[in-house]
Parts: C-alpha cells; sequence; structure tokens
C-alpha cells in the first residue's frame, strides 16, 4: 500500500486529479487544473481543438508524465505506480481512441478477444462466447470474420468500443467518439456510451465537440481552455451561464477568449508598412 | 567553408546519436527477452512472416549469384586448365562471402523494410498506443519477436540461398559447360572445411547480419515520428543502414575469423 494516497475522504470521486501542470515542447498545456469525476457518471469534457484533452486523458492512464500535480484513480497516485501496477490498473479502464486503432493483423473477432487472450487462461469457448456477447451488444456480432480494413470509421469504432469493454472496465476514456460519424451511427454510439454507463455503471469521460448529444447523455461538463477548467457545470444550463468562454464556445462566436488568429507579428509589418506600424 | 564544417559535422553528431540510442534500443529488446517469452506464439507468426517472404527472392537470387559465379570461374580457370576446381572455388566464395552477405542485404529490402513500415505504420494509427493501454507492453510484443525472428530467419535464408547457388553452379558448369559430376562434388567436399567455411563463414556471419538488420528495422521503426512522411523516412534509413553496417561488418568479422 506504499504507493497509494492516503485514502480519500471523498470516495466519490474515481478520478481526482489536483494541481496538474504539464508542458510539452515549451508550451504549457495545463497550468494548476483541479478536476474530478465522479463514479458511475457520465462526465464530458470539452474544449478548443489543441487545448490538451487527449494529452488529460493520457494522464489519466499514466502514459504521460505530469510536471506537476497528482493524478489519483480509484485510490492510486497514477504517477508512483510500477509499470505492473500501472498495467493492473490499465486492465480496469477502456480507452476509445479517435481512429479505432484496431489491429490490422487481426480480424474483428481477434481484436475483441486480443486483451482476453493477452491476460487470461480462458477455454476457447469461454472467450468465444465473451467476445460474441461483446460484439452482439455493439451489434456486430455478423461482422466478426471481417478485417479492420473493410469496416465503416461508424463499425471501426464500435468494434473498438467492444474491445474496450471486453473486461467489464470501471471506467471508460472516449477520445471524439462522434467524430466523422454519419447522424444514424452518432445516435448508434451515442446510445451505446448511455446503456453502458447505465446497465452497468461504467464511469465514462467523454472527450466531444458535439453539445447536443452531450446534453442527452451527460451529467456534468467541464469546459478546458488555456490549462484551466474555465467553465463547468449540468450542461443543460452550462451555456446560459453568461461567462465570454461559454458565450463564444457554445454560442458559436468567432472570435472572443478564444483567439481567431494564431499569435503573430504585427500585421502592417508582415505587408512591408513598417511605417505605419509606428 | 565553415557552414559546410558544421554541416558535415552535424551529419556526423548526428549519425552517432542514432547508433547510441540504436544501442540503447537494443538493451530495451534483450531486457524484454525474458517477457516476450509469453508471446512465443507472436514470434512464431513473425518467423513464419519474415521467412515465407523472403524465401522466393532469396532462392531465386541465390540461383542466378552461383550460375553466374561459375561461368565467370570456368572463364577465368580454364586460361590455367584448372577448370576443374570451378565447382570448389564456387562453394567457398558462396560460403565465406556472398551467401552471407547477399542474404543480408536481399533480407534488409524485403522484410527489413516491411518490417519498419510496418511498425512505423501501426505507430501512426494508434496500434501501439492501444496496447500499452490494455498492458501489453509493445517492446515485448511487437519489438522483440520481430527481432528474434529476423536473428533466426537469416542463418536458415542462408542456407537456402547457398544450396541454391551451388545448384546453380552445378547446372551451369555440370549440365551446360561439361565439368565432369564427380571432380565437380569431390573437389568441393575436399576443400570446404566445416569449422572455417560453414560455421565460421555462414552461420556466425548470417548471425550478426540478421542481428543487425532487424535491430536496425526494429529500432527505425520506433524511432520515426509518426507520420507518412517518417515512415516512408525510416524504410530507406532501414536500407541504407543495413547495407553499410551489413558490408563494414562482414569486413570485420572476416579480418578476425578467417
Ligand atoms: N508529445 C508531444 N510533444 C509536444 N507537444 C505535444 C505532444 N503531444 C501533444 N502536444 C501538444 O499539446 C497540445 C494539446 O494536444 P492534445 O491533447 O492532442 O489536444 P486536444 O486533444 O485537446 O485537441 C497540442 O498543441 C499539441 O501540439
Ligand atoms: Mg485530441
Amino acid at each position: 500500500m506504499t504507493d497509494s494516497v492516503p485514502a480519500t475522504p471523498d470516495d466519490s470521486m474515481l478520478v481526482r486529479i489536483r494541481g496538474l501542470t504539464t508542458v510539452l515542447g515549451g508550451k504549457t498545456i495545463f497550468s494548476d487544473l483541479d478536476l474530478d469525476i465522479p463514479r458511475g457518471k457520465i462526465t464530458a469534457i470539452m474544449g478548443p481543438s489543441g487545448t490538451g484533452k487527449t494529452t488529460l486523458l493520457k494522464h489519466i492512464t499514466g502514459q504521460m508524465r505530469a510536471d506537476a500535480g497528482e493524478i489519483v484513480v480509484d485510490g492510486l497516485n497514477v504517477a508512483e505506480l510500477s509499470r505492473e501496477k500501472l498495467y493492473k490498473l490499465r486492465e480496469g479502464i477502456g480507452y476509445l481512441f479517435q481512429n479505432s486503432a484496431l489491429l490490422t493483423d487481426f480480424d474483428v473477432f481477434e481484436n475483441v478477444a486480443f486483451p482476453l487472450r493477452q491476460h487470461t487462461q480462458l477455454p476457447e469457448v469461454l472467450i468465444r462466447n465473451l467476445v460474441l456477447l461483446k460484439l452482439q451488444a455493439v451489434g456486430l456480432r455478423g461482422a466478426a470474420a471481417l478485417m479492420p480494413s473493410e469496416l465503416s470509421g461508424g463499425m471501426a469504432r464500435r468494434v473498438a468500443l467492444a474491445r474496450a469493454i471486453v473486461f467489464d472496465p470501471m471506467l471508460i476514456l472516449y477520445d471524439e467518439p462522434f467524430v466523422g460519424l454519419d447522424p444514424v451511427a452518432l445516435n448508434q454510439v451515442l446510445k451505446l456510451i448511455r446503456t453502458l454507463n447505465q446497465t452497468l455503471g461504467i464511469t465514462s469521460v467523454l472527450v466531444a465537440h458535439e453539445l447536443a448529444a452531450i446534453r442527452q447523455i451527460a451529467q456534468h461538463v467541464f469546459l478546458i481552455a488555456n490549462g484551466k477548467v474555465v467553465a463547468q457545470g449540468d450542461p443543460k444550463t452550462i451555456a446560459d451561464d453568461g461567462s465570454p468562454w461559454t458565450r463564444q464556445f457554445f454560442g458559436g462566436e468567432a472570435d472572443g477568449p478564444v483567439p481567431f488568429q494564431y499569435p503573430a507579428g504585427d500585421y502592417a509589418q508582415a505587408l512591408g508598412f513598417a511605417g505605419a506600424a509606428k | 567553408m565553415n557552414q559546410r564544417i558544421s554541416q558535415d559535422n552535424n551529419v556526423v553528431i548526428q549519425s552517432l546519436t542514432q547508433i547510441g540510442n540504436c544501442g540503447l534500443f537494443l538493451l530495451t529488446l534483450l531486457v524484454a527477452v525474458p517477457r516476450s517469452l509469453r508471446y512465443i506464439r507472436e514470434t512464431i507468426r513473425q518467423l513464419w512472416f519474415v521467412g515465407a517472404m523472403s524465401l522466393t527472392i532469396i532462392m531465386v537470387c541465390g540461383l542466378f549469384v552461383g550460375m553466374v559465379l561459375m561461368l565467370q570461374l570456368y572463364h577465368v580457370l580454364s586460361i590455367f586448365g584448372g577448370t576443374s576446381a570451378s565447382g570448389m572455388v564456387v562453394a567457398l566464395s558462396v560460403y565465406r562471402e556472398l551467401g552471407p552477405v547477399v542474404t543480408a542485404l536481399l533480407f534488409a529490402g524485403r522484410a527489413g523494410t516491411s518490417i519498419t513500415a510496418e511498425i512505423g505504420l501501426m505507430r501512426a494509427t494508434d496500434q501501439i498506443d492501444a496496447m500499452e493501454l490494455m498492458a501489453v507492453d509493445p517492446i515485448a510484443y511487437v519489438a522483440t519477436p520481430r527481432f528474434l525472428a529476423g536473428l533466426i530467419a537469416m542463418p536458415l535464408l542462408t542456407c537456402v540461398f547457398c544450396a541454391m547457388a551451388i545448384l546453380g553452379g552445378h547446372l551451369v558448369g555440370v549440365t551446360w559447360l561439361g565439368i565432369d559430376n564427380g571432380t565437380f562434388w569431390s573437389n568441393m567436399t575436399a576443400q570446404v572445411d566445416l569449422h572455417t567455411d560453414i560455421v565460421n563463414g555462414v552461420l556466425f556471419k548470417s548471425l550478426a547480419f540478421g542481428a543487425v538488420v532487424s535491430l536496425i528495422a526494429v529500432f527505425q521503426g520506433f524511432a520515426t515520428p509518426p507520420t507518412s512522411e517518417g515512415v516512408a523516412r525510416a524504410t530507406t534509413r532501414t536500407v541504407v543502414a543495413s547495407s553499410i553496417a551489413i558490408l563494414a561488418l562482414d569486413f570485420v568479422l572476416t579480418a578476425f575469423l578467417m
């Protein structure tokens, strides 16, 4: 128990992030960020592209180390875990990649069976039944023999989801699961995320830009920008909290606290009107 | 002039850094060998993959190398009236030099490039990250099995190459140019030494080349930026670096072993 943090008084939070500070390539991604993910709920994380939402998920899984601050997942301080313990923790975390990340060497069935084959000695019959169960849950039992290259984007993401839940994880991290999906596929994935949360009680963290979808399923939303949480609350009401951040992000204004212009030198000077810049 | 020197320096420093990183990577690979024993099936799958993939090209090239070698030797040796020795000379040059070296060069072009490209693409499509997250160590599951497969495949492929080369030599020498069949074989068996020619020549060299080529191929796959441009460059670098390493190492090994 040496590498776990003293039991937190508030056990209702599965993930606790305190004072997270990260600098990547000279750029400050997070500065002193605090964020809690409650157990058994769907928590959405929103923010402009490049704010570090993916980086935040990578901190939770221990793929990336922070420069300061602590991340506690299920009572374990991720940064202090040994490799074996980190891998043990990861068996309880499902991660859905934006581009599915299916193993191209294997067909759909073997992709979903992969974690089982790596970490268990289950008899073949049991593996088969478990995999077919998960594939049935995402509606793709009939596609078991297809190769990843034969799947559409929405199907690949559902297979990846089946793989992520094959161990019945306590936590699933979804990185932009709706990008590039047509409305039908989007609704299918949306429904799956909700079902997994409601029927199995899996804590879900959802990084997404689709406010309408988030309103339907998430209980809490964090808006991250400039390395901090700039707004948070109920997704149904967060858009009306009146801060300039939410106004720009949900109101769709082109310019605001998130600048339209990438930082650049003086415009007049760049055009050759050096005198005018003075 | 100064500019040029500093540029050259840069290239030298970059190459040395790469060699250093490659050495460190070799340590990582070797440390992961016990862990990768769990994935023995993956090693066998890779062995089948790199071996079967290179088999045709190795066989065809071996045949032609043996044929052309015999043609040249027959021509030269006939000046001294020593054509009966040509079978033996074909065998010696194939065992000691051409077999291991040409096999390794072909292997780098055929299997090495595809190992590099495959790993690079796996990284570009987050497959390596996905393994990490499924608590499967990518070094033990992806890198070490491919390295070991290359190490095991190279001596086997070299043997196939040598056999095909001697067959090619026999074809041209005996069937076409009319060297006596008995002379061809008896000269060869009398002069080929098991220790110097087969163990040090074929086996030792090919093991060393197998280690170097598959190390470079796997390293380039893991070290390159995971983009399409990065993968393309890494594939080229695998061929260039492997070829230089094979020929340089061949010189060193020949000097010390024979
Ligand atoms: N390994 C890295 N080295 C340097 N910069 C990185 C690295 N990974 C991500 N970044 C930078 O961190 C920022 C946040 O990236 P990311 O977490 O992918 O953003 P998001 O998912 O919110 O769009 C980006 O500006 C990206 O360029
Ligand atoms: Mg992202």
